[in-house]
């Protein structure tokens, strides 16, 4: 019996991931949001990659002749300097073209953490219920109760600045949200037919939940992946920009944006541009996030 | 909900306010920079650094500080800055007024914009204007509080500058306030000029907070206005020939409302959180732009004060709620 | 000739979504003030559309394609809609299916009950209160007063039924649009609905069209009766004539099938598939409609 059903399950489970891909990738396509948002990120991706083959000037290279130069077109412009100069003389659209290396890296590291923390925690306290439910969700209030932004402010002053604590401390934030997301998820999927079923052949409760329920729940939780890494985005701009995330010398969008509230009057570009950049890339996550939901739902629905 | 339940969430809500101590509490003691360092002259001899310490109980073991501290929490004392050498009571109390009215501003705001807007997809319902109105506030519901209060600081505040970008009211305006709540007193007290004054300070927080909330009142508030309209009550009453906006108004608003407030409450509540950067980023006097400072200085007294004061808003605004849901539920026994 | 205080004729409609699908077909009906009539017909034969095309409440996936409704005299399809709204729940109402959905969960019964009055006769409240209470006596509901003051998830399907009744005939109507308002209901509480709805229907003399698939409940309380298949008028006349001679196979087959009282041990008879055949044959429809 043992291993007839564990054949069962294997050519089952073997089956069901490899048409996977296929069932799943043709109606992502077909959201449109997936596709625009999806293709602008991986065009920032490739920005991000190919950055030193892609900007015009070295971001950290200063002239101090060349301070607060205006965006090209505009009377007093420096030719190659297409989006000005901050008052360090410091190539705009260069730093701006680097800096999605700083806000790409966060999104993806910190956005990823969080999620297999808060899963698995999710999963503990939805599927094995009771005692680790009880304490997980009381840990998950008590985290609640903190305001982020205040919370983020306070680990990264404690860890130190540098991207290592920045990550972190999204990462020690935000994997709440995954955790209640994955939690009512998987309390949901336990109720359905299929688990019982399951149940009743004589899986072990572990077994069930990674080969069966999992698959389940993840397409809940890839979309909000997509939402974690716009968040994740701004919240190291937020630190940049209260000067707590890397050196000013690093270019990062959160800290032109400082930079440039402090000269907005005499140099808008230094200010709109990262900020133009830090917006798009944060609309783009989120439409992801919201068509992958769209578009995974029914698909994996069982 | 009953009476039980009530003490029961006050006793969760104290419980997870001491969770919320212990972590803040023990997160500050790891810290690798010396708080004391920051505040002493550079002459100071280590006999002199060794008696601060002393003073503020740094030299203590982890969880004898925590005892003491919490328990003159408990009397009512959270200690003395070590920024600003003055009680951190009386601190968060200065403070505190300009947060409230603020958050209490922007919450007014969102839920008006976003209800109006909200009825007003409702009324449109089956038109062009609806799958509009759903994608425009799909762009505002993208956009989180910092990046608002950044594009209004560029143009209301320099493209467009009618708003003041700074600070809570004029300094020439004079400043002999009973309390600190400047905007209510000044209303109270008929100093129309002060508060219209106070009134401007306050715009671009307010909308920089209120926006996101707004959007979220939008986007729950029309779609359960949406399922209310298709009930056979909504036919029976288009029937007995009421006005459109009075269907969505008498009829489905009461239905409707239920879920929208569970789920604005929890904005309220991130809201609140944003006021710290909110704060910093148009230098409000509030209690998050004093988090700020507390922090990048490591006033530990301060932090500890202020982060308990935000823990206990947001419980108290859950259990809020929660009343209110249940106070609005013709199905409870607390309906009124 | 004298008009008929409501007749239907040559009704047709299609669905928007299937255009090869008829909705209804060249439906002709005749109603008398203060006439009963039953609209009879399994699920999908047509009997809820002509209801709602009564009540001008069509949804959008229902066109129609000829005919005209004409109440008092005036066609109800070619009217401008300011008029319409003024016929459609003052002289035209409606008694819904669901008592639970019908009635809006978040307002009080009194509140409910006065709407009409107050917007259409202009009562005030006093005026209205006390006739909602007169309502509420009419249809013979106990306690009137804490009922008024009640919301409806804390009455009975049986009251919240009642109470639609009463809103109904409130202002007086010179026709009701029943739509089947006793199938939601337990069966003890049918029989007392029906005969309410009846009585009510007498004491006002308004006119009923009364939507529903049991015949025995067209035997119950309908003077005359429509037999709808598919969308077209199978066979119409008085009750009594109807159910005792059928002149239609299909009729005579719909009445086998009811269970009867006074021949417990004749067995619940389906409609034979021939008959269907033949039906189909007549309307001229290709295949079953599941």
């Amino acid at each position: 019996m043992g291993d007839l059903t564990k054949t069962a399950t294997t050519m089952d489970t073997a089956f069901r991931f490899r048409s996977l891909p296929m069932k799943t990738i043709k109606p992502l396509l077909r959201e449109p949001r997936v596709v625009i948002a999806g293709g602008f990120l991986l065009i920032l991706l490739l920005i991000a990659l190919f950055a030193p083959y892609i900007a015009p000037k070295d971001p950290l290279e200063q002239d101090l002749m060349l301070g607060n130069m205006p965006p090209a077109n505009y009377p007093g412009a420096e030719p190659g300097y297409y989006l000005g100069t901050d008052d360090l003389g410091r190539d705009v659209l260069s730093r701006v073209l680097y800096g999605s290396r700083i806000a790409l890296t966060v999104a993806f590291v910190a956005a990823s953490l969080s999620a297999i923390i808060g899963t698995l925690l999710g999963l503990a306290a939805g599927w094995y219920g009771r005692w680790a439910d009880r304490v997980i969700s009381r840990l998950v209030d008590i985290w609640m109760a903190f305001p982020p932004v205040l919370l983020s402010v306070l680990l990264v002053a404690v860890m130190g600045s540098g991207l290592h604590s920045v990550i972190a401390a999204i990462v020690i934030i935000d994997w709440t949200r995954f955790c209640r997301v994955v939690r009512a998820e998987t309390m949901a999927q336990a109720r359905l037919d299929y688990v019982m079923a399951a149940q009743t052949i004589g899986f072990s409760r572990s077994h069930i939940l990674w080969r069966e329920i999992l698959p389940n729940v993840a397409p809940v939780l890839i979309a909000l992946v997509s939402l974690e890494m716009g968040i994740a985005v701004i919240v190291e701009a937020i630190l940049s920009f209260v000067g707590l995330s890397l050196s000013s010398d690093i270019p990062t969008w959160g800290g032109m944006i400082a930079q440039g509230r402090q000269m907005v009057h005499h140099g808008w570009w230094v200010f709109v541009f990262p900020l133009l950049a830090l917006f798009a890339t944060v609309l783009a996550f989120n439409q992801l996030g919201n068509g992958l939901r769209t578009a995974l739902d029914p698909v994996m629905r069982r | 909900m009953t009476a039980s339940d009530l003490l029961n969430r006050l006793v969760m809500a104290v419980l997870t306010l001491m969770g919320v101590a212990v972590i803040v509490f023990c997160l500050l003691r790891i810290v690798p920079g010396d708080p004391v360092a920051m505040m002493i002259s550079p002459s100071a001899t280590p006999a002199d650094i060794a008696a601060l310490r002393a003073h503020y109980g740094l030299d203590l073991g982890l969880p004898q500080q925590f005892a003491i501290w919490f328990g003159d929490v408990l009397k009512g004392d959270f200690g003395t800055s070590i920024s600003q050498r003055r009680d951190v009571l009386e601190l968060i109390g200065g403070r505190l007024p300009a947060t409230l009215e603020l958050a209490f501003a922007a919450l007014v705001f969102g839920v008006l914009t976003g209800g109006m807007i909200a009825v007003l997809g409702a009324l449109a319902r089956g038109t062009k204007l609806d799958p509009a109105l759903d994608f425009i506030n799909g762009l505002f519901l993208a956009v989180p509080d910092f990046v608002w209060a950044l594009a209004l600081v560029l143009l209301l505040g320099v493209f467009w500058p009618v708003f003041p970008l700074s600070g809570r009211i004029d300094p020439g305006l004079t400043t002999d306030f009973r309390t600190d709540f400047y905007l209510i007193e000044s209303l109270v007290t008929f100093k129309f000029a002060a508060f219209a004054d106070i009134l401007a300070h306050m715009v671009m927080p307010m909308l920089a907070l209120g926006l996101p909330l707004a959007a979220i009142v939008v986007r729950t508030l029309k779609e359960a206005l949406a399922e209310a309209m298709v009930q056979d009550y909504v036919l029976l009453a288009r029937l007995k020939g009421m006005s459109p906006l009075r269907l969505v108004l008498q009829e489905a608003l009461r239905n409707a409302v239920g879920p929208t407030l569970t789920l604005t409450g929890v904005q309220f509540t991130f809201m609140i959180g944003g006021t710290v950067i909110v704060e910093r980023i148009f230098s409000y006097p509030g209690l998050g732009n004093m988090a700020i400072d507390a922090v990048i200085n490591r006033d530990l007294p301060l932090i500890q004060g202020i982060v308990l004061t935000f823990g206990a808003i947001f419980i108290l605004v859950n259990i809020l709620v929660d009343l209110i849901a249940a106070w609005l539920n013709p199905r409870s026994a607390a309906h009124g | 000739m004298t008009q008929s205080f409501v007749a239907i004729q040559g009704l047709s409609a299609i669905s928007t979504r299937d255009a090869s699908a008829p909705v209804l077909r060249d439906v002709s009906l005749t109603l008398e003030k203060g006439e009963v009539r039953g609209l009879v017909g399994e699920s999908g034969a047509g009997k809820s559309t002509i209801a709602k095309a009564l009540l001008g409440i069509l949804p959008s996936t229902v066109k129609i394609t000829g005919g005209f409704i004409r109440f008092e005299g005036r066609d109800l399809l070619a009217m401008p809609r300011r008029e319409l709204a003024d016929i459609m729940g003052r002289d035209i109402t409606l008694i819904p299916q669901d008592p639970q959905t019908a009635l809006n969960p978040a307002r009080r019964i009194e509140a409910q009950l006065t709407d009409g009055l107050r917007l259409r006769l202009g009562m005030g409240k006093t005026d209205a209160h006390q006739r909602a209470l007169q309502l509420l006596d009419e249809v013979q509901i106990r306690d009137p007063k804490r009922v008024l003051n009640a919301y409806p998830h804390e009455l009975s399907g049986g009251m919240r039924q009642r109470i639609l009744i009463a809103s109904a005939f409130a202002l007086n109507p010179k026709l009701v649009v029943a739509d089947e308002p006793t199938t939601a209901l337990d069966v003890t509480v049918q029989k007392e609905i029906l005969r309410l709805i009846r009585r009510m229907q007498e004491a006002h003399g308004t006119a009923v069209i009364f939507v529903t698939h049991d015949l025995g409940v067209v035997a119950k309380i309908c003077d005359s009766v429509t037999l709808l298949y598919a969308g077209k008028v199978i066979e119409d006349g008085k009750t009594p004539d109807l159910l005792m001679a059928p002149k239609h196979a299909y009729t005579s087959a719909l009445i086998a099938a009811g269970p009867r009282y006074d021949r417990p041990d004749a067995g619940l008879e389906p409609v034979p598939e021939a008959v269907f055949r033949q039906l189909r044959a007549e309307i001229g429809i290709a295949e079953r409609r599941v």
